[in-house]
């Protein structure tokens, strides 16, 4: 690749800043570089005043190519990325991937029961961090610093058991086709039945602070109104569409990895404000320590993979012993597997809504193609319709409430 | 800096004295652009918390800040913007490029994708990862207070005072 000419790196100044087409307004570019857009938003805001009059958000800062990345990996190697756009929720990004070939490959019936467990109590672990980090960010937003300070340092709880699990603290790459990649280590039972133990109490600490916040209820109540018709329309999923009062959630509508053996409600808010984007996301994450608890009341033993060489490679203890094992960890690794031509869309319920994805094999041992449908990307686009007649302050409250994370969104 | 065992005062260069007080006033830029944006709003979490450097005040505009942390892969797209970030930023200032992708493009190798902030920025310290852990960009912090305190780029003051 080559290097970029730094004499065309200067941008026009006037695009920042410029007089609208009729005399009162102005017209100003938020972004990309502000501390409230969560990352690599712009916004051009036509103002009258302070208020919105229109708004329209340009997208792509963080155009990474992961679609494309993807088709030039094998299949167990494109978790990796895969992992990478989401990047407040990997684990979710990855199970949709894994279920997606997994189905492709007709093995989906096969993973035991263990993987699945460990999968949901998992994937709730990585919802609770999210909303953690997206109540934290919006509060700072809103101007409560020290929420930050309580969420940040309840999903370091979080990040500690991934780390200790996974061995790493954001981007796991564990749900591997067929199960899993290791089983869970010795402690990892104590150490969810503490973070079990004390998480509602800390989370009944954080929303005794912020429900009944007179500026954070000032702040939320009735700015960035959506109805349900209008939240449908949009194709808002997620905390965004149950703000506004429709019950609609993967987990319960097309469950999967077990999701429909789990008792856990639906979190709906009728307000369609920010306000109830927020309160939901509150709830969401007592339901998400609903379904961890059950997780790991019914903990069953057993393996975490499937018991097929050809396509997980065999222990490396096996290896040491059996040529035929070696054969097929060469294989695998040499060249990958190769999954039956078909197509498939598969979809989960990620911190943001319903994550999609539409992955296409041509019978190789790459993906064709993995089209995603992101849950931000929609949520996204309702911005230009929410944020007209609010004030500009509270355009900020609104990013927030829609959680919108550009990893996803750019891809 | 010489401190003199019968005089009630100490002799340093200028330079030397600003540098030192640098050392413990790095003002990070607020400017996330991907997963190691999330980790790099850890490190002013209670668990790691920054304010023990002197480095938790994140600015939210280029012109008061003195250091640029590139948190994320860098798309073609925002490059210039990021050119012109690092263009606005008062003098003397730094750049640490956190994580595989803002150091070589890391795991993508494709169309979108600068391989390496390098290329646009003068960067003063690499931090490997994905994304790394918090505690190894407070690493980076305190190597580049070394820097800061050898005198690297610091000499800006000496030109222009």
């Amino acid at each position: 690749m080559s290097t970029l000419d730094l004499s065309k790196l200067e941008s026009s100044p006037d695009l920042l800043i410029s007089q609208g087409d009729d005399k009162d307004s102005l017209v100003i570019s938020m972004g990309p570089q502000h501390p409230s857009t969560h990352g690599v938003l712009r916004v051009m805001l036509k103002l009258d005043g302070e208020t919105v009059i229109t708004s329209e958000s340009e997208i792509g800062y963080l155009h990474t190519g992961i679609e494309k990345q993807a088709e030039n990996l094998f299949w167990q190697q494109a978790v990796t990325v895969v992992d990478r756009a989401d990047y407040l929720a990997p684990l979710s990004n990855s199970l949709c991937y894994v279920l997606a070939v997994e189905k492709l490959l007709g093995i989906d019936a096969q993973i035991p029961v263990r993987a699945q467990v460990l999968r949901v109590i998992f994937t709730e672990l990585t919802r609770i961090a999210s909303h953690l980090v997206q109540l934290g960010t919006h509060a700072m937003d809103l101007g409560a610093q020290s929420i930050f300070m309580y969420a940040f340092e309840m999903r370091e709880q979080i990040l500690r058991i991934m780390e200790f699990v996974t061995g790493a603290r954001m981007h796991q790459s564990w749900f591997r086709v067929g199960g899993l990649a290791l089983d869970v280590p010795v402690g990892f039972i104590a150490l969810l039945d503490k973070f079990i133990e004390s998480f509602p109490e800390r989370l009944s600490d954080m929303r005794a602070i912020l429900e009944k916040n007179v500026i954070i209820m000032d702040r939320l109540i009735g700015v960035g109104r959506i109805s349900a018709a209008d939240a449908i329309a949009w194709g808002l999923t997620g905390p965004n569409l149950r703000g506004s009062g429709v019950a609609y959630d993967v987990r319960k509508a097309l469950p999967n990895s077990g999701y429909e053996n789990y008792d856990f409600d639906i979190c709906v808010h009728d307000g369609g404000d920010c306000y109830s984007r927020f309160v939901v996301r509150l709830n969401e994450m007592y339901q998400a320590w609903r379904i961890i608890k059950q997780g790991r009341d019914r903990f069953p033993g057993g393996p975490v993979v499937i018991d097929d060489p050809k396509i997980v490679p065999p222990a490396k203890t096996v290896i040491q012993h059996s040529m035929e094992a070696l054969i097929h960890h060469f294989k695998l690794v040499s060249s990958g597997f190769n999954v039956p031509e078909g197509r498939i869309y598969q979809s989960v319920e990620s911190p943001r809504g319903e994550l999609g994805m539409y992955v296409v094999s041509a019978g190789g041992n790459k993906p064709w193609r993995v089209r995603w449908r992101p849950p931000s990307f929609y949520n996204l686009q309702a911005l230009g319709a929410l944020a007209p007649g609010n004030l500009i302050a509270d355009l900020v409250a609104i990013i927030g409430s829609l959680d919108p994370v550009f990893g996803e969104v750019d891809r | 800096m010489e401190m003199s065992p019968h005089q009630p005062y100490i002799t340093t260069k200028l330079d030397e004295f600003a540098n030192w007080a640098r050392t413990s006033a790095i003002w990070p830029m607020t400017m996330g652009l991907a997963c190691c944006a999330i980790e790099m709003m850890s490190i002013v979490s209670p668990r790691y918390d920054t304010s023990r450097f002197g480095a938790e005040v994140f600015r939210s505009s280029p012109r008061q800040s003195d250091l640029m942390i590139v948190s994320g892969r860098v798309s073609n797209k925002m490059a210039p913007i990021l050119r012109q970030l690092f263009d606005q930023m008062p003098d003397p200032k730094w750049v640490i490029s956190m994580g595989a992708c803002a150091s070589s493009g890391g795991i993508f190798d494709n169309y979108a994708v600068l391989p390496g902030v390098d290329r646009i920025l003068p960067v003063d310290v690499y931090v490997p990862g994905c994304p790394p852990s918090p505690d190894a960009v407070i690493f980076a912090i305190m190597q580049l207070r070394k820097q800061i305190e050898a005198g690297g780029k610091a000499m800006v003051l000496a030109k222009n005072a």
